[in-house]
């Protein structure tokens, strides 16, 4: 399976098919069985720099608030200024002077900070692992707007989800994945405005 | 060790003092082991300060020991919640850093534990040292690391196994035989002045020295072991 640089992509395929899978092999978390994982040419282990991840679980501290968490994760990508951190909550719609610890947030306030921590170091490369799930509609929205800039910036992003109406005129094309098989790709149906 | 690996270690270190400040569940935890170890053994035994002196050693590794498989299981049981060893290994960072770091934060852990311990044990057992206290110090030093380094590597080759709670002693306890032997000897040899512990706190620095470059080496491995 071949992806190009600077596409959108949904992964679809039903419960159990490999696309969590798929998406762990890819960020270097699992081994596949047979094969190679390659980005912009690399080991998937070289270009981890260049690669954004957001998994099921929001892979972050519940004794931190959002911005301890970002600031955390920033230093181990060599980042040392809050204004990438800040933009990427302001972006997922986080307020970044929320001192709140992130235990006492809500499920969908964990998924955008989630997104955030997948996002704040400008990658390359973007795996979200459904993305909009526990998000109310509005927040939503503001992530797929968030992706769509992305995109447009050239930044190739790989996403499952099951809500795929939020993805119309954003992603470009869906993958479908069969017991760990891709069987096929076709190009996102355009909504006429 | 490059710059970046020491900031990234400091990182740790500060973060894990963080999540322990905010949770407390280490401290919590080893100390309530450790204080019911000096009280139900004061109560089982009722030793002269000769006596004492004689088990103090023992009894004082064997709490720490135990102490410390609780904190160990603990600090790595974090990094699991939420996945978050999972943002660690898609990140650029080294591994070392990360495990210098959790060794480190343990051996603070452990230290403070020690700090509030060694008093309560001079207090329940009546205890003076004939041999010089700076020997003392040497060994808790070096008998800390030596739990601490093994500990912390052999908790995150245990950390994914279902039964990780009984996991850790079962690898942890027979590789650290040589080095509590050592520190009870050591530890015995200065509290009653009968020998000196040289011989034993130059056994421990070695001890330190290969299990600490053993584990610097492996942990890539066990970090990524599926």
């Amino acid at each position: 399976m071949e992806l190009d640089a600077g596409r959108f992509y949904v992964l679809r395929g039903e419960n159990g098919a490999g696309k969590s899978t798929l998406m762990r092999i890819i960020a270097g978390l699992s081994q596949p069985t047979q094969g190679e994982v390659r980005i912009f040419g690399m080991k998937n282990r070289e270009a981890l720099d260049r690669l954004g991840y957001m998994a099921h679980a929001p892979l972050v501290y519940d004794e931190l608030s959002g911005m301890e968490n970002l600031r955390f994760f920033a230093q181990l990508y060599g980042i040392a200024s809050d204004a990438p951190l800040d933009e990427a909550m302001r972006r997922v719609g986080l307020d970044p002077k929320l001192t709140r610890r992130v235990g006492q947030y809500s499920q969908g306030m964990r998924q955008r900070l989630s997104v955030a921590r997948a996002i704040f170091h400008s990658p390359s490369l973007v795996l979200l692992d459904e993305p909009f799930s526990n998000v109310d509609p509005e927040s939503a929205n503001q992530i797929a707007q968030l992706l769509a800039d992305m995109r447009s910036f050239g930044t190739t992003i790989l996403l499952i989800t099951h809500q795929l109406g939020l993805l119309a005129n954003i992603a470009d094309e869906f993958l479908f994945l069969s017991a760990g098989q891709l069987v096929s790709r076709s190009p996102v149906p355009q909504v006429q405005a | 060790m490059s710059s970046s690996i020491l900031k990234l270690t400091a990182a740790n270190v500060a973060k894990d003092l963080r999540l322990e400040w905010r949770s407390r569940d280490v401290l919590n935890s080893m100390l309530f082991f450790a204080v019911l170890v000096v009280v139900i053994f004061s109560f089982a035994f009722d030793p002269t300060a000769e006596e004492s002196r004689r088990m103090a050693g023992g009894l004082f590794w064997v709490a720490f020991l135990f102490s410390t498989v609780v904190a160990l299981n603990q600090s790595w049981a974090r990094e699991l919640r939420n996945g978050v060893l999972d943002a660690y290994r898609v990140s650029p960072s080294a591994p070392e850093s990360l495990f210098f770091g959790k060794c480190l934060g343990n051996f603070i852990f452990v230290a403070v534990l020690e700090c509030i311990m060694v008093p309560l044990f001079v207090l329940f057992y009546n205890l003076s040292s004939v041999g010089p206290l700076w020997q003392l110090a040497v060994v808790l030093f070096l008998g800390t690391w030596a739990l601490v380094i093994n500990g912390t590597f052999f908790a995150a080759m245990s950390i994914r196994t279902r039964n990780r709670e009984l996991m850790l002693p079962l690898l942890l306890l027979p590789i650290s035989i040589p080095a509590v032997l050592t520190m009870v000897g050591a530890t015995t040899g200065v509290l009653t002045g009968e020998s000196s512990p040289v011989p034993q706190i130059k056994f421990l620095a070695v001890y330190c020295v290969v299990f600490t470059t053993v584990c610097f080496l492996l942990f890539e491995t066990v970090l990524n072991a599926e």
